[in-house]
């Protein structure tokens, strides 16, 4: 749902619904205090089954990254617990190959709903600059110009605000397998193609079988 | 966790901090209005009483009524004043805001002349204190929305909006708005119910 006080225009809006509403309560009422009571209380459940059933969902604005210099291919990488994986990391090489390349890696600061809503964030933060600094060694180990920033705990908003300030030519999603990662269950992939206007990689990393394997990084 | 230096900055760019400070500011005037409302039901329901509002009290329907159509008729002007902006026309915002103005300061001046021919005072009854309580909290309302309208109607014709930057319209405007949705719970619960 959106708040119907975000513009003047839905705010007006909401004015004339209201006009509308009272005026059927009035009309009610007149007839009889309990047809007053009963159109009042049908209008609550109509607000109601519309704010919960058929809210307009916020309709994704398409976000296109301002131009950089030429002569330097820029890649975004947006990845939390699976930004040091090995297939993450060979996904940055073979992209970076041939090309003067700059990385900006971006980890999301995922925290609790309790701990956002509190504005708890100082752990969640410190964890994900730990493994930002953790995977931006492997890649300037690998002789590819990188930088990073702990990003907003919702990934969608954390690459528009990186999307600002650093213009890429190319977005890479590192997230879980299916099956284990919220990411694609909360459909971050399939947002992000549908709300910025370019290309997108979806790079599934198992840390578990990285693990296993004898060459880990 | 401690820090040598201010943390830095991280805020949402989804919406306007701007938007963001109003919608919390309407919040809290709800929260206040229900306060008020709160306590007018409360003493509807003690008192129980049939007709309502017990004799020999009268509410001035019809007067406060033509004073209802002319605030929801600034309403109309705000919005033509916001629309006329965004299209580039500045004569539609002058005249708009300056409309709006008068009918505001109408509906204000309507307001204070009922309170002195309305026959009863703030300390009658506990049905005097509620209506007084809830139509003069509404009044200063309009009073606030009336300093900001003339804000920005002398921004208009200072030429300070554009159809780029008229932040300060758009802002003014939410707020008339929900004075005026305000106005209408009030009419109907306090002078038609």
């Amino acid at each position: 749902m959106r708040n119907p006080f975000r513009s003047e225009a839905e705010a007006f809006r909401l004015l004339l619904g209201f006009v509308v509403a009272a005026a059927l309560i009035v009309i009610g009422s007149r007839i009889n205090v309990w047809v007053g009571v009963a159109v009042a209380v049908v209008e609550a459940g109509v607000v109601a089954w519309v704010v919960l059933f058929r809210g307009r969902k916020e309709r994704p604005i398409m976000q296109a990254p301002p131009p950089h210099p030429p002569g330097e291919r820029r890649i975004l990488v947006i990845a939390n617990e699976t930004v040091g994986g090995r297939a993450l990391l060979s996904e940055i090489k073979q992209r970076a190959a041939g090309a003067r390349t700059s990385v900006r890696v971006v980890t999301p600061a995922l925290n609790s709903p309790v701990k956002h809503w509190t504005s708890d964030e100082d752990e969640a933060r410190a964890a994900a600059q730990q493994r930002l600094d953790k995977s931006l060694a492997a890649i300037r180990s690998a002789g590819i110009e990188a930088t990073g920033e702990v990003g907003d705990g919702d990934p969608l908003q954390a690459i528009e605000d990186a999307l600002r300030t650093f213009a890429p030519d190319e977005l890479i999603i590192s997230t879980h397998p299916e099956g284990r990662s919220h990411w694609l269950e909360r459909g971050v992939v399939s947002g992000a193609r549908e709300r910025f206007a370019l290309p997108v990689t979806h790079v599934v990393v198992d840390l578990d079988a990285e693990l296993k394997s004898p060459t880990g990084y | 966790m401690g820090y040598d230096y201010p943390p830095p900055i991280h805020f949402s760019s989804r919406i306007s901090p701007v938007i963001v400070g109003i919608f919390l500011f309407i919040g809290s005037e709800i929260m206040l209005f229900g306060s008020f409302f709160t306590v007018y039901f409360f003493d509807r329901v003690v008192n129980h009483t049939h007709p309502w509002p017990p004799p020999p009290y009268e509410r001035p329907v019809f007067v406060a009524g033509v004073n209802t159509l002319i605030l929801v008729t600034s309403s109309f002007t705000m919005h033509w004043a916001t629309q006329s902006i965004k299209r580039g026309n500045r004569a539609g915002l002058q005249a708009g805001m300056v409309l709006t103005f008068l009918l505001g300061l109408t509906f204000l001046l309507t307001q204070v002349i009922e309170y002195h021919r309305i026959g009863f005072n703030t300390s009658d009854t506990s049905f005097a204190a509620t209506f007084f309580g809830l139509t003069g909290l509404h009044g200063c309302h309009v009073f606030v929305g009336l300093t900001i309208l003339l804000a920005m109607t002398i921004r208009s014709f200072r030429g300070h909006f554009s159809p780029e930057h008229h932040h300060g319209i758009e802002v003014g405007g939410i707020y008339w708005h929900f004075v005026d949705v305000m106005w209408i719970i009030v009419y109907t619960t306090v002078y038609l119910l």
